[in-house]
């Protein structure tokens, strides 16, 4: 049985701790997620003795994945720690910075703030999600085409943001900008101004937001 | 974070029966933050979020009910508010961000706690946070702090924008108990200013559980403005924002006004001398001059927020410019 785990070492608050990492190439299995007396995530092996755990089946791009849960683990943290979907970011971890932008049923949604327990039945999107095979999804070649980064942290939650605003738009979404609300009509032309509002739940601190306007820009022209 | 066990509730009945010793979670866009940060500290969570609340409808008299589960994003822009109540949509859209908007719902928007960082930072005496503590603010830095109706006990405000436009617009918050007992809250009464208790946010009993906001047939959705004054263009919570509605004859004179200011009281706060200074005059910059000083007449500042009295004066005129339209009428 050895054989089937791997040993992996986190470091949270100075502190290293092993853990075992059940490795599941053939995605197989439910995967444990319990949270440490530091806060940390780890991926952990069989039944837990944390007096809460849940289990919910989370369709997440397209596969559905069984988690058995800490009930406090976050939907970013089962991502990252559970799933080794390490697109999604950790920013602030409270909300204020956009950086773990997902889609959840197709709606751009906060994954530190929501709870995986919640999220059971859920469709899930990733910026690993986008893309069809090699092709990139529009917004993601209008971010290269138009260098909507620096150092590209902020960048897979810019991009699931920016997918989303292009539904919000089509549908006809107002945003605090858009003048007369009771006058929107479907399909939304994006001013700069618009896109900077409807954006602003991203914060790009190298500040690439001209780029990242441009690029929004561009996709919505295509 | 402490464990936490954690259910669904499939009905209102199933949700306050569950619910008289846990926490409701919905969008968690708040709860979920205060207890990453150990300010909420709940044993039980009860997921609310597949109860059959989520729709916006009409009812009868002419007004509509929101569902308390519907997302702030799908009340905002539901066709039934943006036609009748725009200033409402305005005021939404101008809280957090898009992702946030998706998540938040219209209970939860209700039941959102103050921003205060010193009600966010555990090392800190804070009233709200630990009774009986002190408040860090009333000398600390207090420059997002209230104007209007603060006491000895607490200076916060309360972050909500939605909430502004609901206080503005007469809204009424229906509420289940947890002996299946149901009341309706009028919006003015649902919030609390702090006095000695200021703990207690607002006037639900434990275990209540809010089910829909009613709102009475409009006739200011032709002119209102919801105007939101920050510290930077968008997603940052208000210094000063102004819910301003007007009902106006062909004469310009003005028959019924609305003003309620966010950003600058322990409650979204209904400005009734600033309306009572509208009523009946033409409308016009010199009369909205004469409301906005009727609205801070009481106001008080602390040492680093006097500029919101100001600031909240001439946000009102601004907003009920906006409210009246290009031509005053």
């Amino acid at each position: 049985m050895k054989e089937d785990f791997e040993s992996v070492e986190v470091s949270f608050e100075g502190s290293r701790r092993s853990f075992l990492k059940q490795v599941s190439a053939a995605g197989l299995g439910a995967v444990t997620l319990r949270m440490l007396e530091s806060g940390a995530v780890v991926a952990a092996e069989g039944a837990s003795e944390a007096p809460d755990m849940l289990a919910v089946t989370v369709n997440i791009n397209g596969k559905d994945q069984a988690l058995n849960l800490d009930t406090r683990v976050t939907l970013l943290d089962a991502l990252r720690e559970g799933l080794d979907l390490t697109g999604s970011k950790k920013g602030c971890d409270h909300g204020q910075c956009g950086a773990c932008t997902v889609l959840v049923d197709g709606r751009r949604t906060l994954s530190c703030l929501t709870l995986a327990a919640m999220c059971d039945g859920k469709k899930v999107t990733t910026v690993e999600g986008l893309a069809k095979g090699e092709e990139l999804h529009p917004v993601q070649k209008a971010f290269v085409a138009f260098d909507g980064l620096q150092c590209g942290y902020c960048t897979p939650g810019q991009i699931c943001s920016a997918v989303a605003l292009m539904q919000e738009a089509r549908n006809g979404d107002a945003s605090y900008v858009t003048g007369n609300v009771r006058t929107v009509g479907k399909n939304l032309k994006l001013t700069d101004d618009e896109i900077r509002e409807r954006m602003s739940g991203n914060i790009c601190r190298c500040g690439a937001y001209p780029n990242i306007v441009a690029a929004v820009r561009e996709v919505q022209k295509v | 974070m402490r464990p936490f066990s954690f259910s669904r509730a499939a009905n209102a009945d199933d949700a306050v029966r569950l619910g008289a010793d846990a926490k409701f979670i919905a969008g968690g866009t708040n709860l979920l933050d205060l207890m990453k940060e150990g300010i909420e500290t709940p044993e039980k969570l009860v997921d609310i979020t597949r109860l059959p609340m989520t729709t916006v409808s009409a009812i009868r008299g002419g007004g509509v009910s929101i569902g308390a589960l519907a997302r702030n994003s799908d009340t905002a822009n539901h066709p039934l508010i943006r036609q009748g109540y725009p200033l409402l949509t305005q005021a939404i859209l101008a809280g957090a961000s898009a992702q946030i908007r998706n998540m938040a719902t219209n209970g939860g928007n209700l039941m959102q706690r103050t921003r205060c960082a010193y009600f966010y930072d555990i090392a800190m005496p804070c009233n709200k946070r630990a009774p009986n503590t002190g408040c860090s603010a009333k000398e600390g830095l207090n420059r997002h702090h209230a104007v209007l109706g603060w006491s000895a006990a607490c200076v916060a405000t309360h972050p909500s924008d939605m909430c502004v436009a609901l206080a503005a617009l007469d809204a009424v918050v229906k509420v289940r108990g947890a002996n299946g007992a149901e009341r309706s809250i009028p919006f003015n009464d649902f919030h609390r200013l702090p006095g000695d208790n200021p703990e207690r946010d607002n006037n639900l009993a434990p275990g209540e559980l809010i089910t829909s906001i009613e709102l009475p047939k409009s006739p200011f959705a032709a002119k209102s403005y919801y105007l939101k004054v920050r510290d930077r263009a968008s997603y940052a919570f208000a210094l000063v924002s102004v819910a301003a509605a007007l009902e106006t004859d062909k004469a310009g004179r003005i028959l019924q006004a609305r003003v309620a200011l966010g950003g600058v009281a322990h409650k979204p706060w209904r400005a009734v001398e600033a309306e009572k200074a509208l009523t009946g005059k033409k409308a016009g910059e010199a009369v909205f001059k004469e409301a906005a000083e009727a609205a801070m007449k009481e106001a008080r500042a602390l040492e680093h927020n006097g500029f919101k009295i100001d600031l909240g004066k001439r946000a009102i005129v601004r907003a009920l410019i906006r409210a009246a339209g290009p031509d005053g009428k």
